[in-house]
């Protein structure tokens, strides 16, 4: 099952077939949890660490025969190479931290990894979902029907004053984290973005770029995420960002429009130059396919470019990262040989 | 005057080093000054952590006021009251008894609330979400009482019963 998932180009999140996916490439909900009795992660030693492993197991066991979550299967970090822990990483279903040190950690895997649950990452569990487009309200439904079987198997660090306990304060209360992957192409090309994403950002909610912390978003990429976790219950926290992420389609589907109306031709020229190099480069690094990637987005989107599928194109994100190239290919590979592959991928998948 | 290491761009960065009295000198560039970690000195590592110890420690007053002291311990975890100020993390669940009182000036200023209005689990839960739903709804009777509805007071009153049923059974 591993090898499917680390292998898979299409993964649910790359289907497009969500609610307003021409602007949200994916939601996703996360719970903090821990169990009572166990000191939080970093203050175990290693046979508290394998004792929360044996419970994860027994998660496993329960999510699989409460059936109608799909099909479970538990991976230890330890048993994996680097490059598969990065690959997991890309696909956003562990965190970078979590495959540092892989030491007494784990990971839950649902089948279609629309479910992952990392065990022994900042908290003894983390539970997350992720869906295509503007789904936050189905993952956090789907979340909580997890949460609920995982509670059923075992005990919860919790208090009825503070709520889910949790290692860091930043988490305590709901320990609920809702984000949604942005693509506003739209919004950066009439430098708006900064405007509109600074005034969200006084309504309780980080926007970050999702390549590349703090640096310029690559590829017109953002993530917005609710920061309170406490003294809001969880159908307010996700229902203030799914508003919020309301208003930023709206302004990205008016910037669009707006340049489609104002710069045509400098649109179009854009695009199908982006097209053009995707589907003839023979050397693309991942910050020049990510670039040339928007473009052809915001292309398609736009109904520039006909017949080419949402699905393609998100899968294009996958298969141009780095530990995903490497591991299709089987073997370590220098930058350059990254490049190589990397366009001949793309060329592949454009061209057939 | 060009980078001493790499020889090609110019020396931008002038790092100078006492170790032990001894000191040492040098002039690169920029990017071999990221590269050698010498920027390292100007660039904190910096985390959500850094912030709430700094929150904890001179930054606050009045969470300093509540401390503990220093040496204080979470019997659950060992984790000592210097550990949380210095890291901003909890050890385990009893810690946030144990440092309840900074924890919560802590959490105040996080979440603009130390309060937990959400999901309760289902097993250990259902006796604590009881519980605040009977607190609320003592104060509303008090309320609907003292504004002289009293139809209101008896249907909230008849709600109390039920619940006190419920978790005494």
């Amino acid at each position: 099952m591993l090898e499917d998932i680390l292998r898979r180009s299409s993964p649910e999140w790359t289907k497009g077939s969500g609610p307003d996916s021409d602007v949200v490439i994916s939601s996703r909900i996360r719970l903090a949890r821990n169990l009572e009795l166990f000191p939080f992660p970093h203050m175990m030693d290693e046979a508290a660490a394998d004792e929360v492993l044996g419970h994860a197991g027994r998660v496993t066991a329960g999510l699989n025969e409460s059936g109608g979550w799909g099909s479970f299967e538990m991976f230890r970090l330890n048993d994996m190479s680097a490059l598969e822990r990065q690959v997991l990483v890309e696909k956003h279903l562990i965190s970078p931290q979590h495959s540092q040190d892989p030491r007494g950690k784990a990971v839950i895997l649902g089948r279609d990894e629309t479910v992952s649950i990392m065990v022994n990452e900042e908290d003894h569990l983390r539970i997350q979902c992720l869906f295509s487009g503007l789904q936050l309200q189905q993952a956090f439904v789907f979340a909580g029907g997890v949460d609920d079987v995982v509670e059923s198997v075992l005990d919860y660090a919790f208090s009825a004053q503070h709520g889910y306990l949790t290692a860091c304060p930043t988490n305590a209360g709901t320990g609920l984290r809702s984000s949604v992957m942005v693509h506003l192409p739209g919004l950066v090309g009439t430098n708006q973005a900064g405007k509109v994403l600074s005034a969200i950002g006084k309504l309780g909610v980080a926007v970050r770029g999702l390549y590349g912390e703090g640096t310029e978003a690559a590829g017109s990429m953002f993530q917005v995420s609710n920061q309170i976790t406490l003294g809001q219950s969880e159908a307010e926290i996700v229902n203030n960002l799914i508003g919020i992420s309301g208003q930023i389609i709206n302004q990205e589907r008016k910037a669009r429009a707006l340049l489609m109306s104002q710069a045509r031709e400098q649109v179009e020229d854009r695009v199908w130059r982006a097209y053009g190099i995707l589907r003839t480069a023979r050397i693309l690094s991942s910050d020049e396919a990510l670039k040339l990637w928007s473009d052809v987005r915001m292309g398609a989107e736009m109904n520039l470019i006909r017949g080419l599928s949402r699905q393609v194109v998100n899968e294009l994100l996958m298969i141009t990262r780095p530990a995903f190239l490497q591991y299709v290919e089987g073997r370590e590979m220098s930058p350059f040989e990254r490049d190589c592959k990397r366009a001949a991928l793309v060329r592949e998948r454009l061209t057939s | 005057m060009l980078c001493e290491e790499c020889g090609k761009r110019p020396a931008t960065v002038h790092v100078q080093k006492i170790v032990n009295g001894r000191r040492s000198e040098k002039h690169i560039c920029q990017e071999c000054a990221a590269a050698g970690g010498e920027m390292s000195i100007f660039l904190q590592p910096f985390s959500v952590n850094s912030l709430l110890s700094a929150m904890l420690g001179s930054g606050a007053p009045e969470l300093r006021a509540v401390s503990p002291g220093r040496a204080a311990r979470c019997p659950g975890c060992g984790l000592g009251y210097d550990d949380f100020a210095r890291t901003g993390k909890l050890g385990c669940g009893r810690c946030y008894e144990k440092f309840s009182k900074p924890l919560e000036g802590l959490l105040r200023r996080i979440h603009g609330s130390d309060r937990h209005v959400g999901k309760f689990p289902g097993k250990a839960g259902r006796g604590a979400a009881a519980r605040r739903e009977l607190e609320e709804l003592k104060a509303e009777l008090a309320r609907a009482i003292q504004a002289e509805e009293y139809e209101k007071a008896a249907s909230i009153r008849d709600r109390i019963r039920e619940i006190e049923k419920a978790v005494n059974r």
